[in-house]
């Protein structure tokens, strides 16, 4: 027997397969698409488009796509629905000829445009006069990074404060709060309590991480500054946080503490059912995005509620009337084989005021392009009307994208949690300790 | 070493027959030729698995350890930066101690409670006499049921307010705790929901158990042997070689530990993973139930460090080989063989 020849057979195959794999991972690969001198008169082959909608949403999708493909009946649209961000960026790291990918998260712009996986957009706009003024500049800002514009807007979310018109009268308020201060003290006369202490209504709940709240979302009441334009955060420099976390904290002492706002929190209905707790009345105001006038729509028709933007806080009163922004975004994969359909497809979704408005009636979020918004064939109730104000209002906000996706606002959340709970003592020395978290992840990001 | 030494016996022929001629005058190949030739044979039938293993162990692992010292944002080339993703676990990460403590939380507690729950259920399987069939059906049961719906339907069951356990604990006077709402009670259950699941384990106990020899325990007993010793010194020695099984896989299982504690954390909180992105709704509570895996997890996928994510799964592989060889090598005193 001659152990050796086969252990030097396996070390010679490791060998290959380890010098293999470092030289295919040491390739560039191919170029990335580029857009013709021209637009093409015609559009002929195939488009692969992903997206992560699914069920109703998914069809409201497809009769969109629907669309767009009678108008070119050269073209064919394979639609790939209920993919989520982290798939289709697999996918695309992996060659898969993925033409249009529709994402949900903003926050993954930043590591789109910066890793090359959305090819960048600009030359198409330029070439066919695409008019960018149609969009907020807070969109635009959440679409494009590092001066790379790889994704377009396809719709909006946008943030603001739902409050059940009953329960307010009942306790003699007939408008919603302005300001954070009238917030607090609505949310302790709206509260109501069990024999044993316990809260058994809430005006509003306090506890970061409860639904939609969120240091994003309620952001826009102190201008809450995010990352600098180096990209390093902001958040410790930026005063209003700081005012922020002082009044979510004297709140949580009013309505009788981190323990017992726990207890109500851990007896929430799930989010998009109809056990939500502002649908059923368990709290009187809540912070939600445009999209729940829809679910109210289907699951509690009888709920009478009214919406309005989020209050802003003592000494940012201009901010009164802004919002939270996010929304969808859609893009080329770099290895796209059909890139001018692609393009033309994006456009059509993304800036075609029929388009927009049909998306919109059909998801209930909010249209991208000025022309749609003020399209009369969109269909606007008084609540979600709220929210078309709110998204274009020039002091809106949004999470700005980053190489590093959403971790500085994961970073934020985990020392707001522990503050919340009380646990933190020192909040400058809290918000320091956020910035330098931040800047570390940041770092290794760009390779030091 | 031992050293074989040619009998004694008759010299050898100096002249040796060739190769090719027996002795007998019979035409044979020569041995290294033959060897060869059974080498070839080996090689090529353990070829298709060697290349599996190539492909699907080596190569990854290869990979990742040369991803551990790069950035890399899944894209792009990686990009080499010496040790500054091994830097960041040692002085950067806030959350690596905290995911590090839970994960060995649930190694050290999970896991011994566990295989203890499933043999003593195992235990009183083997004795029953009528409807064992059925009992042991309705513990396997819950193990079948894919974790995600098993870990939805659990959070549901100890809901703090409604939940049917808090409410008839109430009814008796007690108040129940945040199950998987207080930082202080989501890992116990967890080990709860652990336990609910454990008919793959047990049924494997169940099997080993069902298999020792009912005369070694007669003998036993004619020696005097009370109930304790007849556990001790005949059941155990016998199912050692499962109970390690059991544990070997236990610790792996939990060092991975990713599925149910996700769950957990996205249902309390009232959300669903779907449209929000997955590694942000992870270890609610305050990080109690955040483990090494979803650390690993959210730091390539959500933050985009993919080189650190690396650095990650590297050490996780270095302290899983590590552990399973303390495992092996504390159980071996327990064998049978080395107990005869």
């Amino acid at each position: 027997m001659r152990p050796h020849a086969s252990r030097r057979t396996l070390l010679v195959a490791a060998s290959i397969a380890a010098v293999a794999a470092l030289t295919a991972c040491g390739s560039g690969g191919s170029a990335a698409p580029t857009a013709a001198a021209a637009a093409p008169s015609t559009l002929t082959g195939t488009v692969h488009f992903w997206h992560f909608f699914a069920d109703r949403e998914a069809a409201v999708i497809q009769s969109a796509v629907d669309t767009f493909v009678a108008a070119h009946p050269g073209l064919k649209v394979e639609v790939t629905a209920g993919q989520d961000d982290q798939k289709m960026r697999q996918a695309i790291s992996a060659g898969q000829p993925i033409d249009v990918g529709l994402s949900y998260s903003t926050d993954q712009v930043g590591t789109l445009c910066s890793s090359g996986d959305f090819i960048d957009l600009s030359d198409y706009i330029k070439r066919d006069g695409v008019d960018l003024t149609q969009i907020p500049e807070t969109v635009l800002s959440y679409t494009a990074f590092d001066g790379v514009r790889c994704t377009m807007p396809a719709l909006a979310d946008v943030y603001g404060l739902y409050y059940n018109t009953d329960l307010l009268a009942a306790a003699g308020y007939t408008a919603p709060p302005k300001t954070l201060d009238e917030l607090a003290d609505m949310a302790v006369a709206l509260t109501t309590y069990n024999g044993d202490g316990s809260i058994k209504t809430l005006g509003f709940m306090p506890l970061l991480g409860y639904y939609e709240n969120a240091e994003s979302h309620w952001g826009p009441a102190v201008d809450g500054a995010w990352l600098n334009k180096d990209g390093t955060s902001a958040i410790g420099a930026s005063p209003g946080w700081k005012a922020l976390l002082e009044w979510q904290k004297g709140l949580i002492d009013r309505l009788g503490g981190y323990a017992k706002l726990s207890e109500f929190q851990a007896a929430l209905g799930q989010e998009f059912s109809a056990e939500n707790d502002f649908q059923t009345g368990r709290v009187a105001m809540n912070v939600d995005g445009e999209y729940r006038t829809a679910f109210i729509a289907d699951q509690a028709p009888d709920l009478h509620y009214g919406t309005a933007p989020f209050p802003a806080a003592k000494g940012y009163e201009k901010q009164y009337g802004a919002g939270y922004i996010t929304g969808n975004i859609v893009g080329i994969g770099k290895g796209s084989t059909n890139p001018e359909a692609a393009w033309a497809l994006i456009k059509y979704l993304t800036t075609d005021p029929a388009a927009q408005v049909a998306l919109s009636n059909g998801l209930k979020n909010v249209p991208t392009v000025h022309s749609a918004i003020t399209d009369p064939s969109l269909e606007v109730s008084d609540q979600f009307g709220t929210f078309l104000t709110i998204f274009e209002n020039p002091a809106s906000q949004t999470t700005p994208p980053a190489r590093i996706g959403p971790e500085y606002q994961t970073i934020f959340g985990t020392h707001t949690q522990k503050w919340q709970a009380g646990e933190v003592s020192d909040l400058t020395a809290m918000l320091d300790q956020v910035d330098s978290e931040i800047d570390a992840a940041t770092k290794l990001q760009a390779g030091s | 070493m031992t050293v074989h030494r040619a009998p004694a016996g008759p010299a050898r022929p100096t002249v040796r027959p060739s190769p090719a001629t027996s002795v007998a005058g019979e035409s044979r190949r020569p041995p290294s030729a033959m060897r060869r030739r059974r080498a070839l044979v080996a090689f090529g039938l353990l070829g298709p698995s060697l290349l599996g293993m190539i492909v699907f162990f080596v190569y990854p692992l290869v990979m990742t350890v040369y991803y551990s010292f790069t950035t890399f944002d899944l894209s792009n080339s990686p990009r080499w930066n010496d040790f500054a993703n091994w830097r960041f676990i040692v002085e950067s990460d806030p959350l690596i101690g905290t995911a590090t403590r839970n994960t060995l939380w649930f190694i050290v507690i999970m896991v011994p409670v566990r295989i203890l729950g499933a043999m003593a259920v195992a235990w009183v399987l083997s004795r029953v006499k009528r409807g064992s069939g059925l009992l042991r059906t309705v513990y396997y049961l819950p193990a079948l049921i894919p974790p995600v719906a098993s870990t939805i339907a659990y959070v549901f069951l100890l809901n703090p307010q409604n939940g049917p356990l808090n409410v008839l604990l109430k009814r008796l006077g007690i108040h129940g705790p945040g199950w998987f709402t207080d930082p202080s009670w989501s890992r116990p259950s967890l080990t709860f929901l652990s336990l609910w699941v454990l008919g793959d384990v047990m049924i494997i106990l169940l099997a080993s158990l069902l298999d020792v020899p009912t005369e070694q325990y007669e003998a036993a007993q004619l020696d005097g042997a009370n109930g304790w010793q007849r556990f001790w010194y005949v059941t155990l020695p016998h199912m050692t070689p499962i109970l390690m099984f059991s544990l070997v896989t236990g610790v792996i299982g939990a060092l991975k530990y990713f599925t149910e504690p996700a769950v957990a954390s996205a249902t309390a909180q009232g959300k669903s993973a779907v449209g929000a992105g997955t590694s942000t709704l992870l270890g609610w509570p305050d990080n109690s139930t955040l483990t090494y895996g979803q650390l690993l997890y959210a730091k390539a996928f959500g933050a985009n460090l993919f080189g650190y994510g690396s650095a990650l799964a590297v050490l996780l592989f270095i302290v899983t080989a590590a552990l399973l060889v303390v495992v092996l090598r504390r159980f071996k005193a327990f064998t049978p063989e080395v107990a005869r």
